[in-house]
């Protein structure tokens, strides 16, 4: 789902205006015809009911796991990964965060960790991204939760090296090969959009409850942008370079290893990074098969809506996803920096390293005997005053915001969203079907028409149609205001240093604190309603929007600028008329992204009243007799996600081309 | 230069030597393990903890009295109920403590897989219905009656009620027949789907703080009716059978005997901890006590389950005879 479009075309100003027009126009035609058919052939299904398809998914569930004991592939195939995994796991978590036989602490404890920390991420990346990751794992005991920080990067650790030792050879695959590209595109969307609490009851059916399951549920959705974005860099490795090579006589091999692999590994740890990102996304819903660390809790303090609590294991979260990505991403601009810091530093470095792996050896060693330094001092007094302020904090807006808050919710449901909806639910299947793929042939070409077209009729299929549409209006309410904020803010930052430097770690921090934790304060302010569900999405996909939009006005020329500003141009007119248009790439791009993020969110929405497919996939883990019914949801938001990014790719590469 | 490098790892190699010398207690000094498995017997029982605090409650007193009394190593396992049960098939999981009905799960792991059998009740008692914040039922009275809801209807309204009011449906965890109610009592309501407990109650401590109308689907024995005691509506009564056809219902929820279920391996298995789950048996007061203690004292359900089994040691005795 990464569009990537380089450059920006001069504007193709007719064509864009009839354009403009065909879609008007489809709009006007359904808007009669959905007066004149209005309530009729909608699709409805209750909540409790069922077609053939839900109860045939549940008797496959059922089949397989009545013959999981005898089966042969169970006891020689899924029994075995399992069991690695199973190891894998434990050898971690016994070296940092689990006892292990009569010792009462893992075998390397803080100091040692900390020391470990720190120097890795000296080697690999800078001093500065050092001193952060010192900084954060050491929060980690002030907060009072070491070993569960630990659990969880033992957790994370993990399941990123397995990813990783999948994912890269597969990306390369995908990179070389247009074929293999092709085919595994579609199953790298199928991953990333299909809601985990759809798989995470039948995985424990054939991984056991355990780490093994926690930890395939968290590289399945974290192994697909490390393909992705592999596949990405091979491929943007300058023709002329490889044609250069071959012509030198390289073999197939020699050009891989000596020409496309160091030439794309700047790119490729960007993969790692986002995987690593992903997999910490995943913290709190694999603590729902029993996953060890703070997503437990997040999730056991929200049981008793102890916000405090949660917010405090959020935010352990938050710093540990801050550190792994500054460190990687310093990680991948290495070489580059340590090349123009000049020479005296390299000349240096060898015998410095040496240094630190002695010093971090004793760190190491000394964590391992003494008790002080195994066992992290203090009682996490500073993880009680932030719960504790956190508190008061959504104590103190409950009681003064929910007035302003009210009306806004009021506002926007009866204004846009009612109506919006009413519009989708209301209308005939086949004319909303018609309508989305005349508008999918309009602004994206035949392709996406047929796309359109094939994912309506499968949407019908599933026999959830009408959740769906419930569903889409509030994604789509949702991503408006993802771009509005995406615009105003992206422009703000990307036209101030100043303003992204103060900016960037709060959005950081949005996209990873998990939705759970904010969820309680946003249920007394808006309480359990559809638009508490947009809000949600829209605090989770807001930053990517934003960060989009800031480096597409980044990067529209300097020149440019000045050129217009020695036009005469006023701030405002340099905006609307330059920056933006010239960023329109950048602007679809978080639109698609935007739209992604939203539907992403559409389970955690049904946690918190907006009912429909994120209902149906919740009721469906925890019923036995909806499983089937919550699959089916969740093959719609996959559907619903598929339609929407080839759509919006096409339309972006129209725009761009 | 190559002198300041050797200074430095000098220097470092003194720090090391000093911080080893003047270093404090090792590790597994004085660790002798005090809460070692004197009985032996007993080995690893590994308990379900489903996610609700009532659950939670019972989990910590069985483990806490298994755990000292018993000598076994608990294990609890973090779970929703339906993998709860998948895991008695694969011996993941030995005991559930509080089951809520869930006769399709009984169906097909006791009656037909046969890896589960039920080991008796808690002793408490489920109820389900509907509920009003208190202030409510105190301002009109008569609206603890089912004849009289259609009255109050419009208060009720909501901007997710499309013009009819609001019944907020909470946990999909557990089965409803509010949709079938409304509709065969013709009541002028829509159910609203909030999804989760945590989104119920939030919704009526709002609406008791701030005296709105909420009325929805909630349960006890339940941690937070100690915070905000919600009064019942009352549904024509439940007769047998009158919930034999699902779209047909009309009359309240039947009150849930809550039960334990364990795995068959585990009952056959002669662990002290089964019979201990098997006599395990107490009140709804008990339960909200300690549930009481972990929700809204934020005790540690250990700490929480030492201070009631310690008050309540006859009880305890009971269930290890």
């Amino acid at each position: 789902m990464t569009v990537a479009l380089d450059k920006t075309a001069p504007l193709a100003g007719a064509r864009r205006l009839s354009r403009r027009m065909v879609v008007a126009a489809i709009l006007v035609v359904w808007l009669v015809l959905f007066a004149v058919f209005r309530g009729r052939q909608t699709l409805t299904l209750a909540a409790a009911d069922l077609t053939g398809l839900h109860r045939w998914f549940n008797d496959v569930n059922d089949t397989i796991g009545a013959n999981r004991n005898t089966n042969p592939l169970f006891l020689y195939f899924f029994n075995e990964i399992r069991l690695v995994i199973d190891n894998l796991v434990g050898f971690v978590q016994h070296l940092i965060s689990q006892p292990t036989g009569a010792r009462p602490v893992p075998q390397i404890g803080w100091l040692g960790v900390v020391g470990l920390a720190g120097y890795v991420s000296w080697a690999v990346a800078n001093w500065r991204v050092a001193l952060l990751a010192v900084a954060g794992f050491a929060f980690f005991g002030l907060q009072g939760l070491w070993q569960e920080s630990m659990d969880t990067l033992s957790l994370t650790v993990s399941a990123v090296l397995v990813a990783l030792l999948f994912a890269l050879p597969l990306g390369v695959w995908a990179g070389l090969s247009d074929r293999f590209n092709r085919i595994v595109t579609p199953l790298l969307d199928f991953m990333q959009t299909m809601p985990t609490f759809v798989y995470l009851a039948p995985l424990t059916l054939f991984f056991l409850i355990g780490p093994a399951s926690a930890t395939i549920a968290t590289l399945i959705y974290a192994a697909p942008p490390a393909i992705r974005i592999t596949a990405h860099a091979i491929r943007s490795v300058p023709e002329s370079t490889v044609e250069a090579a071959d012509s030198l006589g390289a073999t197939r091999r020699q050009t891989l290893l000596k020409v496309l692999l160091p030439m794309s590994r700047r790119t490729v740890v960007m993969g790692v990074n986002q995987t690593i990102m992903a997999a910490l996304a995943m913290v709190t819903i694999a603590a729902l098969i029993d996953a060890p660390g703070l997503g437990k809790t997040v999730v056991q303090a929200l049981q008793s809506l102890d916000v405090g609590t949660a917010f405090n294991a959020g935010l352990a979260i938050v710093v540990m996803a801050i550190v792994l990505d500054r460190v990687t991403t310093a990680a991948s601009g290495r070489e580059e920096a340590a090349r123009r810091s000049g020479s005296r530093f390299l000349t240096w470095r060898r015998p410095l390293l040496a240094v630190g792996a002695v010093g971090t050896a004793i760190l190491v060693y000394l964590s391992h005997t003494y008790v002080w330094a195994a066992e992290f001092p203090g009682d996490g007094g500073t993880g009680s005053s932030i719960a504790s302020a956190a508190d008061t904090a959504t104590t103190w807006a409950q009681d003064h915001l929910s007035g302003i808050t009210n009306t806004a919710r009021d506002i926007i449901t009866n204004g846009l969203l009612n109506p919006f909806q009413s519009l989708l639910t209301d209308s005939p299947w086949w004319l909303v079907g018609a309508a989305l793929v005349a508008l999918g042939a309009v602004l994206g070409g035949r392709f996406a028409a047929v796309t359109a077209a094939v994912c309506v009729g499968l949407l019908v299929g599933t026999g959830v149609w009408s959740d769906s549409m419930t569903t889409l209006a509030s994604t789509v309410v949702a991503t408006v205001l993802v771009m509005v904020l995406g615009v105003v803010f992206g422009v703000w930052m990307g036209r101030s240093v100043l303003v992204d430097r103060v900016l960037r770690p709060t959005l950081d921090a949005a996209q990873v604190m998990p939705p759970f934790v904010y969820l309680v304060p946003f249920l007394a302010l808006f309480g359990a309603t559809r638009f508490t569900a947009i809000v949600a999405a829209v605090v989770y996909a807001a930053p990517v929007a934003m960060k989009i939009i800031a480096d597409g006005v980044r990067a529209v020329p300097e020149t440019t600028v000045e050129a217009a500003t020695s036009a005469g141009c006023n701030t405002w007119q340099i905006i609307t008329k330059v920056q933006l248009p010239m960023s329109r790439s950048a602007l679809t791009l978080a639109t698609n992204q935007g739209l992604i993020y939203v539907l992403s969110m559409v389970v955690v929405g049904g946690l918190v009243g907006a009912g429909a497919l994120g209902y149906d996939v919740v009721a469906g883990f925890s019923q036995g007799e909806l499983y089937g019914k919550g699959l089916a949801a969740g093959l719609a938001i996959v559907l619903l996600g598929v339609m929407f990014d080839r759509i919006t790719q096409a339309a972006a590469r129209r725009t761009g081309a | 230069m190559v002198r300041h490098w050797r200074a430095g790892a000098a220097g470092l190699a003194v720090l090391g030597l000093t911080l080893t010398a003047c270093g404090g207690a090792k590790v597994g000094d004085g660790s002798s393990a005090g809460s070692k498995s004197s009985g032996g017997k007993c080995g690893t029982f590994n308990l379900a903890v489903n996610p609700w605090v009532g659950y939670e409650a019972d989990a910590a007193v069985v483990a806490y009295v298994a755990q000292h009394d018993l000598g076994c190593t608990v294990d609890k396992k973090d779970l929703k109920e339906e993998i709860a049960w998948q895991g008695f098939g694969t011996g993941e999981v030995d005991a559930i403590l509080e089951n809520w009905g869930h006769d399709d799960l009984k169906k097909k792991y006791i009656t037909e897989q046969k890896t589960a059998v039920d080991a008796g009740s808690t002793g408490n008692k489920g109820v389900i219905g509907w509920f009003v914040p208190p202030w409510l039922a105190k301002a009109h009275p008569d609206i603890t009656d089912w004849r009289n809801l259609n009255k109050y209807a419009s208060h009720f309204r909501t901007s997710e009620s499309g013009g009819k009011g609001q019944l907020l449906d909470g946990d999909p965890s557990y089965v409803t027949n509010d949709a079938a109610l409304v509709k065969n009592l013709k009541l002028n309501f829509k159910v609203v789907y909030a999804g989760s407990e945590t989104a119920l109650i939030q919704a009526y401590r709002t609406a008791e703080k701030n005296k709105q109308w909420v009325i929805g689907y909630f349960y006890e024995p339940q941690w937070f009716l100690s915070e905000v005691p919600l009064v019942k509506v009352d549904l024509p009564k439940y007769t047998t059978g009158c919930d034999a056809d699902a779209a047909k219902i009309a009359c309240d929820y039947p009150v849930y005997d809550l039960n334990k279920i364990v795995s068959s391996r585990f009952a056959r298995s002669g662990s002290p901890a089964y019979k201990l789950v098997k006599n395990f048996h107490w009140t709804n007061d008990d339960q909200n006590t300690v549930a009481k203690y972990i929700a809204q004292d934020k005790m540690s359900p250990d700490a929480a389950a030492k201070k009631w089994v310690e008050a309540n040691r006859d009880k305890v005795e009971a269930w290890l005879k």
